[in-house]
């Protein structure tokens, strides 16, 4: 199973010497696809690797510091873009871990612009971004219906120019999901990194990357997203920040959550956990981390079961039952 | 998975897995004195879309490191065809460490020819003929410009030729005819054994051509802007690689000739190629 592979790899990266070509090509594979090869890269820089790993390597590299450029220059367009409306633009994910200089950016893949504003300031945030070169992608009217009404973020923007996806969250849940987060908190908490942009509060960065991980979604890409979890971790550890975590994810609802992806990355990525809020290992643990690592050394997804039971929570964590009966009756008649 | 074939064409390993037997066969005797991948630069798989069709209307998914969401799947008869068509879309998608161009290359004198064009233009067929007349076959599908220094790598797979084009070669060096593909009846042309031996062999580019079949034999001058634009739209990297590819692009562009040909058919275009070198 080279997903185990992969996760040994990111903890250890010693642990690659010795690896024989087959291994090497199915920890290559599993990288891909788990959108972990420039991770995988960075943490073997500098290591004595076989020339063909080690070309291997320098590609992800260079690719990384390619999209790492983009991702920067995708944030400062839309800064621009809102520049003029006195509301502050506050960066999630990869883009914030970049332009904020963290290590959770090492490597790490990007894909959409994800930001974060006040829930009274999206219609004129929508605005300021359609004026500004950014159109609709779904003119599906129950996809943007759909959009408007459960979720937690408009429905997405792309630039007709740069083809690149902005998400405009107005907090990081959707508003159907059982915890709460407060989201004036998270805004009111936000930090400046310059040039007018912003970035979530060291604690608030781990709750959004713990509820996004266990509280939402279905575990695709799990593992990137644990990795987050563990450098974000790793960054702000200190005696000051685990009582704030507590206390954030009391206030979010998401004390379950973190608790669970603090169990996680300790187990799989040697993260250094405060015990007292992580807790101790769950039955249930096993499953999420047998999600985790459901991938082969071709880079296919396997366990089609346990796979098949995350996309249904995924769901039922989304959508109260009632509408879910409603969004799945509407999507079927729609099939073809 | 269940059946493997490894190779290196050129700087790049490609790994195929197979649910079927036949792909890898095919392989095999396509690619026939060909060094093995070692640590392979790309996974290509040939799936079934789903268990059953394994067996029933077996039918051939191509994934891999790097897929199209909405690719269409291919019937078990043309196995080598996707298999050709994942390791193309690996290079295109995920190739770093060159800028890539769809296109012909061929050396002679330590020197490159780039011919390039849309599909259908006839670059694939020039290409083989001119490597069984005195040129190196160097590829038919993507020209490799190094980032660091502007040289070509050769990146020799088997050329694919369509439909009429096919009558063209000796037979004993052809593989399979793959009839009615999406793109027309197929086979693919071993490339001759220099071209093989040679494949680690990078060469200086020193002519662009744009090459258009069918029409009568012409050329004409192509200015830089004109070279610069169509590379890029001839490029499937070419916005990936950011700021290095704009480099390696500029360079090509600035200090190689460039000439558009049209040709109606083979010797004649042969007869031009080889006037227009002479004077590059």
């Amino acid at each position: 199973m080279s997903a185990a592979l992969l996760v040994r790899a990111l903890r250890d990266p010693a642990s690659v010497t010795g690896l024989s070509a087959d291994a090497w090509a199915g920890l290559i594979a599993a990288a891909r696809a788990e959108q972990l090869a420039g991770t995988l890269a960075e943490r073997l820089h500098g290591l004595p690797l076989p020339d063909a790993a080690a070309r291997i390597m320098a590609d992800a590299r260079f690719a990384a510091g390619e999209g790492r450029r983009a991702a920067l220059w995708e944030a400062e367009a839309a800064r621009r873009a809102l520049a003029g409306l006195g509301v502050p633009v506050i960066l999630l994910k990869g883009t914030a871990y970049a332009a904020a200089g963290l290590d959770a950016a090492q490597g790490r893949t990007i894909g959409d612009l994800d930001i974060l504003v006040p829930r009274a300031a999206t219609g004129r945030v929508e605005a300021a971004l359609l004026a500004a070169g950014w159109e609709w992608m779904k003119p599906d009217p129950y996809d943007d219906a759909y959009y408007r009404r459960w979720m937690h973020e408009l429905p997405p923007l792309i630039h007709h120019a740069r083809d690149r996806m902005i998400d405009v969250h107005h907090t990081i849940l959707p508003p159907t999901a059982r915890p709460v987060p407060d989201a004036d908190a998270l805004v009111a908490g936000a930090r400046p990194i310059g040039e007018g942009l912003h970035m979530l509060s060291g604690e608030d960065m781990v709750i959004h990357a713990a509820a996004h991980l266990i509280a939402d979604g279905d575990l695709s890409g799990g593992l990137r997203n644990l990795w987050d979890i563990d450098r974000l971790v790793r960054a702000f550890d200190d005696d000051a920040f685990w009582p704030r975590l507590a206390e954030h994810s009391r206030l979010h609802g998401l004390t379950d959550a973190v608790a669970r992806a603090l169990r996680l990355a300790e187990r799989l990525y040697a993260t250094p956990v405060a015990p007292a809020l992580a807790g101790r290992w769950r039955a249930s643990d096993t499953l999420f981390a047998r999600r985790l690592l459901a991938r082969d050394g071709w880079g296919r997804p396997v366990r089609p079961l346990t796979r098949l039971a995350f996309y249904g929570r995924s769901h039922w964590l989304r959508m109260p039952p009632a509408l879910l009966a409603r969004h799945l009756w509407t999507k079927w008649r729609r099939r073809g | 998975m269940r059946h493997v074939f490894s190779v290196r064409v050129g700087p790049a390993g490609f790994r195929v897995g197979s649910d079927w037997r036949a792909p890898v066969a095919a392989l095999e005797a396509l690619y026939a004195g060909y060094p093995k991948a070692g640590i392979a630069d790309f996974t290509v798989r040939l799936e079934a879309a789903r268990p059953w069709r394994r067996w029933i209307r077996p039918s051939v998914t191509i994934a891999g490191d790097y897929m199209l969401p909405d690719a269409v799947p291919l019937a078990l008869r043309h196995g080598l065809l996707a298999a050709e068509m994942g390791m193309n879309l690996q290079m295109a998608l995920g190739a770093r460490r060159w800028l890539l161009l769809h296109a012909a290359s061929l050396e002679r004198d330590g020197r490159a020819l780039i011919l390039t064009g849309a599909s259908g233009s006839g670059k694939s067929t020039l290409a083989a003929l001119l490597g069984d007349r005195g040129w190196r076959l160097m590829g038919d599908e993507f020209a490799l410009i190094d980032l660091a220094n502007g040289v070509l790598h050769p990146f020799p797979r088997p050329v694919s030729l369509k439909n009429a084009a096919i009558a063209l070669f000796d037979a004993a060096r052809l593989g399979p005819l793959l009839a009615a593909t999406p793109k027309g009846d197929i086979r693919h042309l071993r490339p001759n054994a220099d071209a093989i031996a040679r494949m680690a062999e990078p060469a200086a580019p020193a002519l662009i051509l744009f090459p258009r079949f069918g029409h009568a034999a012409a050329e004409r001058p192509v200015a830089p802007s004109e070279v610069f634009v169509r590379l890029t739209q001839a490029s499937t990297n070419y916005v990936a690689l950011g700021e290095a590819g704009f480099d390696a692009l500029t360079r090509l562009v600035t200090t190689l000739p460039a000439r558009a040909i049209d040709y109606p058919d083979a010797d004649s275009a042969v007869a031009l190629v080889e006037r227009l070198w002479a004077a590059a």
